[in-house]
């Protein structure tokens, strides 16, 4: 009852590459981004901001308008500048689409990393992006883990998984 | 095969006696401070007025207020998250604050769930009694698959099933993996005290428990200097397939409509449990005694093997004693809970168990009275070896019926096994029995 029938095994990614796409990228095109604060998307766009990524929200929907005074644009194409990382904040079934979009537009956008939100995977669309050289990591939130791998998220009492003897740097 | 290579990108495993001394605890980043620091503190500094309200939108991760979060106690949570194996935890006051802050969290009002008998006195009580003003009915069962079974065939309603995989005081074990097996069928979690235990015995996640939860006044702290409790999620129960809790997956109006499930995911059961009812009946742990847990856990594992060893030694020597009518202890192959302490606990069975004596409820009494080096007390899980009579103490208020059905008749008498020199305690033992 508590697994679905056909559950893929659970997706693992080394701390290390998260980590590096969390570095590394600068500017997140958000598909799915929702003006409604008490969604998820529009919680993680917050906290993304805050950390100094530029998030272009996309939301056919809302365009034109404003999301956290960021620009909301109708598709991906319509992103200004170039857009390191594609953030899928739509159900799993659309993630397809999103992804083959992406491609299309990784030289023109130079978008490296394709990453799906908590609860959301296709692995053939994955399989698709990765022949097309780009990073994939699917059903984690940056959000999440940027607090779990910056050392905020045991703040409120998750378990990390990280054990070091280091100072944390900020 | 190298564990190591099973997992290639995987994250390093360390073992349990390096995490019981680090998780959660790197050093401070601003001082480089290695023991993680009291933070005496009620409030923090936002940054600015945007800072303040994504922090109580919970849009951001940070501290607000220490009724709700404390660094001092967020180490100890992450820490208990960590060796129980589950994706997060959240602290309170006490054990008992801390099954009120799982019950609230699971509980509508008008609903019920399925408890184990054998639970401690306090627990059986609160679970009975003062719940019932809250409008949650309990049903205590015998606690064996079968029995459990039946009591959700009965009360197909129940939203959770609570035991004590090793229970106080009888030294019984319940049989976890097929109950938890039986609760995912009804599609409701397995909660488990594992306060006895504690995770370097047994791991109730492992079993297919959904949420744990603790008095760290007990093992954890390990010196009788802290009260406190802690709730663990396993971050692996499916709220949303369940459908049989709306507090998880619909706009919680506690919350300006926050949905906790699909917000937070695998932590949002501890996020609401936090944000919800440690925010509004406010049972948190003190820094203090965080810090107290948190030093006791660093040495937890080196103090249960040596709590397992003494208890075994005492259990025995009980056992061939002719004052001592019966010694229930699963350590000893006597015990009907043998094979399954083989099974579940083959690190030892714990140091807290009961015995009863031939002389009944009088002998009780002048056992513990007479013993020097045992403390006549209402506690478990101290350095120093404790001694009780539950039928005149603990499970007092308990009728004389529910006092033998969880396993507190009037002859019993229940020891917690300390770190002394086993010898000396079992010399204490002898003066008391023969006077
Ligand atoms: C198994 C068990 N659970 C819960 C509790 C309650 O914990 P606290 O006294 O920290 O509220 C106790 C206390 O004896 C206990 O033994």
């Amino acid at each position: 009852m508590n697994q679905p029938d056909e559950a893929p095994p659970p997706l693992h990614y080394d701390d290390a590459l998260v980590a590096g796409v969390l570095k590394d990228v600068r500017t997140i095109a958000m598909v799915g981004a929702s003006p409604n604060w008490v969604r998820p998307s529009n919680f993680a766009m917050k906290y993304l901001l805050g950390k100094g990524y530029t998030v272009i929200p996309i939301n056919p929907g809302h365009a034109g308008k404003e999301i956290w005074e960021q620009a909301v644009y109708a598709e991906l194409g319509d992103a200004p500048g170039p857009v390191d990382m594609v953030d899928v904040f739509r159900a799993s079934k659309d993630a397809g689409g999103i992804v083959d979009r992406a491609i299309e537009l990784k030289d023109e956008k130079g978008i490296r990393v394709i990453w799906m939100q908590l609860g959301v995977r296709d692995d053939a669309a994955a399989e698709r992006a990765r022949a097309a050289g780009l990073t994939v990591i699917m059903d984690r939130c940056p959000k999440i883990e940027y607090g779990r791998l910056f050392g905020e998220l045991g703040w409120c009492g998750v378990n990390s998984g990280v054990i070091s003897a280091k100072r944390t740097k900020r | 095969m190298d564990s190591k290579n099973d997992m290639p990108d995987g994250p390093p495993e360390f073992g349990f006696e390096t995490r019981a001394i680090h998780a959660g605890a790197r050093p401070d980043a601003e001082t480089g401070a290695r023991v993680t620091p009291i933070f005496q503190n009620t409030a923090y500094v936002f940054e600015n007025a945007e800072h303040a309200a994504d922090l109580f939108n919970l849009q951001t991760f940070g501290f607000i207020y220490s009724r709700l979060t404390n660094p001092t106690v967020s180490v100890l949570e992450e820490r208990l998250a960590n060796l129980e194996g589950g994706r997060a935890a959240v602290c309170a006051a006490s054990g008992h604050a801390a099954q009120f802050l799982a019950m609230f969290t699971l509980l509508e009002p008008g609903d019920s769930f399925i408890a184990s008998k054998n639970l401690y006195g306090g627990s059986i009580t609160q679970f009975g009694h003062s719940f019932k003003r809250l409008g949650w009915t309990c049903h205590f069962v015998e606690p064996t698959p079968e029995e459990f079974q039946r009591a959700l065939a009965e009360h197909p309603e129940a939203k959770c099933i609570f035991l004590e995989a090793l229970a106080n005081p009888g030294g019984l074990i319940v049989d976890l993996e097929p109950v938890a097996g039986i609760a995912h069928d009804a599609g409701i979690p397995l909660v488990v005290d594992n306060t006895l235990a504690t995770p370097y015995l047994l791991k109730p996640f492992d079993w297919g428990a959904d949420i744990v939860v603790h008095s760290t006044t007990k093992f954890l702290s390990g010196h009788a200097n802290s009260m406190g409790g802690a709730v663990i999620e396993s971050g692996k129960f499916d709220w949303a397939a369940s459908g049989k809790f709306p507090g998880m997956t619909t706009p919680d109006p506690a919350y300006h409509g926050l949905t906790f499930f699909e917000t937070f995911g695998d932590f949002g059961f501890t996020m609401k449990a936090r944000a919800v009812a440690l925010r509004d009946f406010g049972p948190a742990m003190a820094p203090m005694n965080a810090f107290l847990t948190i030093t006791g856990i660093e040495t937890l594992p080196l103090r249960m093997d040596r709590h397992v060893a003494n208890a075994q030694k005492v259990a025995e020597f009980l056992e061939g004693h002719p004052a001592v009518a019966w010694v229930s202890y699963a350590g000893l192959p006597s015990s009907p809970w043998h094979t399954l302490a083989q099974k579940y606990l083959p690190k030892g069975a714990g140091s807290v168990f009961t015995f009863g004596l031939r002389g009944g409820y009088a002998a009780g009494i002048r056992c513990v009275e007479t013993v020097e080096l045992f403390s006549h007390l209402a506690n478990i899980g101290d350095t120093r070896s404790l001694i009780i009579h539950p039928a005149s103490t603990t499970h007092r208020q308990l009728t004389e019926e529910q006092q033998v059905a969880a396993g507190a008749g009037p002859d019993v008498v229940r020891l917690s096994i300390g770190l002394e020199t086993a010898q000396d305690l079992i010399d204490d033992l002898e003066k008391a029995l023969g006077a």
